[in-house]
């Protein structure tokens, strides 16, 4: 847990003239297992974007293994949200996943036959083995979200990224999903951007709010102003146990 | 033998055009395209050059828009759909002489295509094969994950520029078989019926080709029978054969549907 894999400072980053992330400093370390939340609209995709160099900084820095994002995108498994890809795609599952071992080089086009034994085997790892031939709109979309996991493990990652993994996913298949991460955790850092505050609570390890600016929480705690800044509502606290840990409140916001 | 390269070269060039959703840029290249046609008769250059210049020319800025102001595409499109449209229409009246071939690049005339443009058919058609299949799984990855492709290495912007690339030059051979109006309706229409049965892109390639083929024979056929103009009945054909593709599953989804109420 001491090696930093990410470093932010005085990240500022704004879109078609609106202010979206202000002085970001932030930091993730080795087999971090962290939850990004916050209000739509407040910057978590856009951080993780920057973060895997898609997106580049008005101003100040990220380093990712110490080097710019772009370099090493390679190097971390991103998971997507579902919703901009195209349902009626002719692929199947097994070539989603094979999508992941494309590499930089020249023989970057082509599939080895390893390729294909890797993308089972990840495909075993979340339990989506037997739908390996299916067309991708068979799924439902908590299998659909599996197979982009998958898809993001083959390549070999040592940060995983995942934006919402459990936006359409129903409660067992949740469960499901964040032992799959926490079994992960023992080699991988895992940053998860979620609005499921209670789902994630028991597995992850430090909370980041993301409202324009970013404030970091070393330790997994549920508080009230966190959910209320999640839903925007306030919200009845409905929990198995009470939340016995209080984080100190932003200071400025 | 036109019209079997043509399939082929639909075959493969409107899955991808269907996949990426870029019909419309598509039509805007195939208008533009015009725009070459009048170049190439006004200046006396031959028909692949100037047309082929004119339309690469169109298609590489409407890529370029495409990429860096999303918003801005379809009216920038639309204005080189209709500039080419009108240059060429302009300069084919500047022109010396009378035009017979102004019909047939509107209309197209498969059975008068010269056998010289045949070769170059061949070349491009193999040409347009090996790159697809050399660069499969790029493009496929980038036609379904453009962000995911783009972080694994794969040179999505220079491959969507190649992609483009391509459709410019595969339009510009089918105009000369089914004519300007009508290369829309030949590049989208046999993938859109293929992409619902197909389990891969290579399938929905094949199958795309095998459907254009089919059109085009059929068409021909009729056309022959009724003494009628060749692409149009080929168009024609495609289109009926679109609903028919439609109403099949339309019938289909209503007939699980009762199935699944019944019980």
């Amino acid at each position: 847990m001491d090696k930093p894999v990410i470093d932010i400072k005085n990240l500022w980053f704004s879109f078609d003239g609106e202010q979206v992330l202000q002085d970001v400093n932030f930091t993730l370390y080795h087999k971090e297992f962290l939850a990004m939340i916050g209000p739509n609209g407040g910057g978590k995709t856009t951080l993780l974007k920057l973060m895997l160099g898609l997106f580049e900084a008005d101003r100040g820095e990220i380093r990712v293994f110490g080097r710019p994002p772009k370099q090493v995108a390679h190097r971390i498994g991103y998971v997507p949200q579902d919703i901009h890809i195209n349902k009626n795609f002719p692929i199947s599952v097994l070539d989603v996943v094979l999508m992941g071992r494309l590499r930089s080089g020249i023989s970057r086009s082509h599939y080895k036959k390893d390729d294909r034994i890797t993308a089972q085997a990840a495909l075993g790892k979340v339990e989506m083995e037997q739908f390996k031939n299916r067309h991708i709109d068979e799924l439902s979309g908590g299998q659909r979200q599996r197979v982009f996991i998958a898809r993001a493990l083959v390549t070999e990652p040592e940060i995983l990224i995942l934006d919402e993994p459990t936006a359409s996913v129903d409660a067992k298949g949740q469960a499901e999903i964040y032992t799959i991460l926490k079994d992960l955790n023992e080699k991988v850092t895992i940053l998860v951007v979620s609005h499921d505050l209670l789902a994630l609570s028991s597995y992850i390890k430090s909370v980041a709010c993301v409202n324009r600016r970013v404030h970091f929480h070393g330790a997994a705690e549920v508080t009230e102003e966190m959910l209320e800044m999640a839903y925007q509502c306030p919200v009845e606290l409905i929990a198995h146990g009470l939340p016995h840990r209080v984080l100190r409140a932003h200071n400025g916001d | 033998m036109a019209g079997l390269l043509t399939s082929v070269i639909c075959g493969i060039i409107g899955t991808f055009v269907v996949v990426n959703r870029i019909a419309f840029l598509a039509g805007g290249i195939a208008h533009a395209a015009y725009g070459g046609i009048g170049i190439a008769f006004f200046f006396g250059l031959p028909y692949i050059v100037g047309t082929l210049g004119f339309t690469l020319f169109a298609a590489l800025i409407m890529a370029a828009v495409t990429l860096k102001a999303r918003d801005r595409a379809d009216t920038f499109i639309g204005v080189l759909w209709a500039g080419g449209m009108a240059l060429g229409i302009l300069l084919l009246d500047l022109t010396p002489g009378y035009n017979v071939d102004l019909m047939s690049y509107l209309f197209g005339s498969i059975l008068a295509v010269p056998k010289s443009d045949l070769w170059q058919m061949l070349v491009m058609c193999l040409s347009v094969g090996l790159i697809v299949i050399f660069f499969y799984n790029d493009f496929l990855a980038m036609s379904y994950d453009e962000e995911f492709a783009q972080l694994r290495g794969v040179p999505v912007k220079g491959l969507y520029f190649l992609l483009i690339g391509m459709i410019a030059l595969s339009i510009v051979m089918i105009i000369r078989v089914v004519g300007l109006i009508l290369v829309i309706a030949l590049l989208t229409i046999p993938p859109y019926i293929a992409e619902k049965y197909a389990r891969s892109l290579r399938m929905m390639i094949l199958i795309s080709t095998l459907l254009c083929c089919m059109f085009t024979i059929v068409g021909l056929w009729l056309s022959y029978i009724f003494n009628l103009t060749s692409g149009s009945t080929i168009i024609m054909v495609a289109v009926a054969a679109f609903f028919i593709s439609f109403l099949v599953q339309y019938l289909q989804s209503r007939c699980l549907y009762s199935k699944a109420i019944g019980n």
